[in-house]
């Protein structure tokens, strides 16, 4: 990896901006260079929200991108923006509890996971995020799941703090879930 | 050889320059001027006071008070003092402000200054008139009053009614001493002496956003003798604008000085 | 320190904290309304100065009067909420005291949008408030950039009792990156000369912006012209990228400066011989930097996110010595590096003189080019 960059895309609601908050703590916590923005200005047409990061081991320049490497689309008009627009060998997972398709794409990586139906299963259905960025680790392994789950016992908000080894748990049903699917 | 006997019985304050002012004969500013530095005396406030002049004839007031003094933008007096205050809150902090400055363009400064408590005092010369920029309608004009930008009178269903500044702020919690006095003859002169002595005191006890409103006369622009002028403020402007304690906090009604 | 991952706006809050500010007055505005937040929860705590004005012409006529105290005291806002303080902006520059204004630059004009933009580039750089006077302008980068620059602008606007604008758009004050921020810094007990504390002691201090004497106020704008080109001399500003004998200059500043050089990277990477010129200070301008620039260069590519602003201040200084071009999103669109580096290899390619203005050329690529994506 030399740069690297995330968008992380869904409702509103959907944790999407905090999911890429802890990749960036991640990366920040083992010496990369990163850099972390929201859904914001005209890219909030579509009705997402969404968080675009980039990792490097160089200093970065945009912070924003058009052909992002890795996408975790977490609703329909998520995979409907980005699908078009992933490069080659890109990454997509999207989030099949709430996208009812399959995809166009070839020649790009992709993974269909159920993250909120599994975040259910957990007890806990906000943690669809987690579970997107778990499989995410999997496809794509430029964090590791130590990395994570340290970046996220560091810097999770305090009233959330109970619910910790929720997180755990849906980060590692999504990466178990990618495993089985992908082999 | 008999020595005489003297004895200083009327001097100019120390709080005021030796300098003949800008206004005209027979305008209310040197007289209100006055009452203002000989009560920073009484109150021996002098080497701690900033005061904030306004934009309008009193614009270079601040070369007849012998104190540190800064020159607002129109209207922005209020909130200029609540920048100097906050940061020196052991500073005493006044603004002197026409009628044009304070009711008209700088009414959301005086408004939001009170709203908050702002710990200053502000004296506000109504003479219900524009006068530097040559007799224009104020906020404050008469209904019916000629000005040059109201040549048949104010008319009340194009250009509205008189503000009452005094009665406005005193519905503001934060306000701590409202009153509104005249300057048309000595007693009241006194009285409106007494109120600005209060409204420092209210500031140096911390209780809060304190106002004299001064009736004031502008002969030139209103086209009359000095006299008359005194006059129409008491026939006038009186019964529009009633003087008054329109809000005196509970622990300044106490105080005696 | 360590470095934290700081969202622009409150990293920019707390850097100016550190630097020791001691009085903020603001009014909320979209897209910088968390630096205010950030000022609203530590400045109380800190025993400092906070006042969520009624509005911006309040908020900066705080800042007039806490200035005039000798304190550091600052304002932040958003391009309509700085319109609207431009009447204090210009007393404060003509009685001559020392702010700080961190301007978080949003679409326009009129209400526009909450979006990125450097919109506001003239109204910073060329004054923007009414008579003779020439504010510094910041135009930092990065977060960390920023943390670093706002330090910097306090010491400035006190050296040269001049404002100081620290512009930076939507983005950088929505992002968060990782900053070291500086150890806090000793609130100074020096009480400049000038300053209204009360006259004791000494002559009372008069601060004011009217000299009703035309001949004063001459003395007073030539004294603040002689005291600008001092910042000329000394106080440049700006980052190179990429400058190995570069045939093609790109200059942008802020988030398009800081887009473009990821795309100057990319063009470096097929073999286009670019670089890439940051200006840090907007004004002064890097003149003299840009005009020896000139006889290296062979072609200059201009990237902003307005119409062409600081398009024309480059224009002035290469005074078509070399053909210049320019690229430009407006609106509150920020531009993406793969947009830059098609420029740039379009750019590498054009040899010819450009007849006219760039703007010309450039608007119909545009207008292509969105046809192209819808």
């Amino acid at each position: 990896m030399e740069e690297t960059s995330i968008i992380i895309s869904g409702f509103g609601g959907q944790g999407t901006l905090f999911a890429g908050q802890v990749l960036a703590y991640a990366a920040m916590d083992n010496g990369y260079e990163v850099t972390w923005i929201p859904s914001y200005g005209p890219e909030m047409r579509g009705g997402t929200a969404h968080c675009t990061v980039i990792i490097s081991e160089t200093l970065i320049g945009s912070p924003l991108v058009r052909y992002p490497d890795i996408v975790l689309a977490l609703n329909l008009p998520s995979v409907d923006k980005y699908e078009p627009l992933m490069p080659e060998n890109g990454v997509l997972i999207a989030n099949s509890s709430l996208v009812n398709r399959e995809f166009e794409r070839q020649e790009i990586r992709t993974l269909l996971l159920p993250a909120n139906q599994i975040a259910e299963d957990i007890g806990m259905s906000r943690l669809a995020n987690m579970v997107m960025t778990g499989s995410m680790v999997k496809m794509e392994p430029i964090l590791t799941m130590e990395m994570i789950k340290a970046a996220l016992e560091e810097h999770i908000p305090e009233r959330h703090r109970e619910t910790l080894s929720m997180n755990y748990k849906a980060l590692e049903r999504g990466y178990a879930f990618a495993e089985k699917e992908l082999g | 050889m008999v020595e005489a006997k003297t004895e200083v019985i009327y001097q100019r304050p120390e709080s005021f320059t030796d300098v003949h002012t800008h206004y005209c004969p027979g305008c209310t500013h040197g007289v209100a001027h006055r009452l203002v530095a000989e009560v920073i005396d009484e109150m021996g406030l002098r080497e701690k006071t900033i005061g904030v002049a306004p934009v309008g004839c009193s614009v270079f007031a601040y070369n007849y008070f012998e104190m540190d003094f800064v020159e607002a933008a129109h209207g922005r007096a209020p909130a200029m003092a609540t920048g100097i205050k906050r940061v020196l809150p052991d500073n005493t902090v006044f603004t002197y402000q026409g009628d044009g400055d304070l009711a008209s363009i700088g009414i959301a400064e005086i408004m939001h200054a009170a709203g908050r408590g702002e710990n200053l005092t502000v004296i506000f010369i109504n003479n219900a008139i524009y006068g530097m920029t040559g007799g224009q309608m104020a906020p404050t004009t008469l209904p019916g009053m000629k000005t040059t930008s109201s040549p048949y009178g104010r008319d009340v269903e194009l250009a509205g009614y008189p503000l009452k500044m005094a009665e406005l702020l005193a519905q503001m919690e934060g306000s701590g001493y409202i009153v509104r006095r005249s300057l048309h003859d000595a007693s009241n002169i006194r009285k409106a002496k007494k109120a600005i002595r209060l409204a420092f005191e209210a500031q140096e006890r911390g209780l809060g956003f304190s106002m004299v409103e001064l009736l004031s006369s502008c002969p030139t622009n209103w086209s009359m003798s000095a006299q008359e002028a005194l006059g129409f403020v008491e026939e006038k402007m009186l019964p529009v604008y009633p003087l008054g304690d329109y809000k005196v906090t509970p622990a300044l009604q106490e105080l005696r000085v | 320190m360590a470095k934290e991952l700081l969202k622009g706006n409150e990293a920019f809050a707390e850097a100016a904290i550190r630097a020791g500010v001691e009085a903020f007055f603001g009014y909320p505005i979209t897209p910088s309304t968390e630096f205010l937040e950030h000022m609203a929860r530590r400045m109380p705590k800190l025993g400092r100065a906070f006042v969520q004005a009624e509005s911006e012409v309040a908020a900066i006529n705080m800042v007039y009067g806490a200035a005039c105290t000798g304190k550091r005291v600052m304002t932040a806002s958003s391009s309509p909420g700085v319109s609207l303080m431009m009447e204090g902006i210009s007393y404060i520059a003509g009685t001559e005291v020392p702010a700080v204004i961190v301007n978080v630059m949003r679409g326009g004009p009129g209400l526009g949008n909450i979006a990125p933009s450097q919109g506001d580039y003239y109204q910073m750089i060329k004054g923007g408030g009414h008579g003779d006077y020439f504010p510094i302008v910041l135009a930092p980068a990065t977060v960390q950039e920023a943390v670093d620059y706002i330090s910097l602008a306090f010491d400035l606007a006190e050296k040269y009792l001049s404002i100081v604008h620290v512009v930076v758009d939507g983005n950088m004050g929505q992002m968060m990156e990782p900053a070291e921020l500086p150890p806090m810094r000793e609130i100074s007990d020096e009480i400049p000369e000038w300053a209204v504390r009360g006259a004791k002691d000494r002559d009372p201090n008069i601060l004011t912006s009217i000299y009703i004497d035309p001949e004063d106020e001459e003395i007073t704008n030539l004294r603040l012209l002689r005291r600008w080109k001092e910042v000329e001399k000394n106080e440049v500003r700006f980052q190179e990228y990429q400058m190995d004998n570069p045939e093609i200059l790109v200059i942008g500043f802020g988030t398009a400066g800081r887009v473009a050089s990821s795309a100057v990277r990319d063009a470096r990477a097929e073999g286009i011989p670019v670089g890439l010129l940051r200006p840090i200070t907007l004004a002064p301008f890097p003149e003299g930097r840009l005009e020896e620039l000139c006889d290296q260069v062979q072609r200059i590519l201009v990237v902003e996110m307005n119409s062409g602003m600081m398009l024309d201040d480059v224009q002035k200084i290469v005074k078509g010595k070399v053909p210049v071009e320019f690229y430009g999103r407006l609106g509150g669109v920020t531009p993406l590096p793969d947009e830059i580096l098609d420029e740039i290899r379009r750019v590498s390619k054009n040899e010819g003189e450009i007849s006219g203005d760039p703007r010309d050329e450039w608007m119909d690529r545009l207008e292509k080019m969105r046809t192209g994506d819808q």
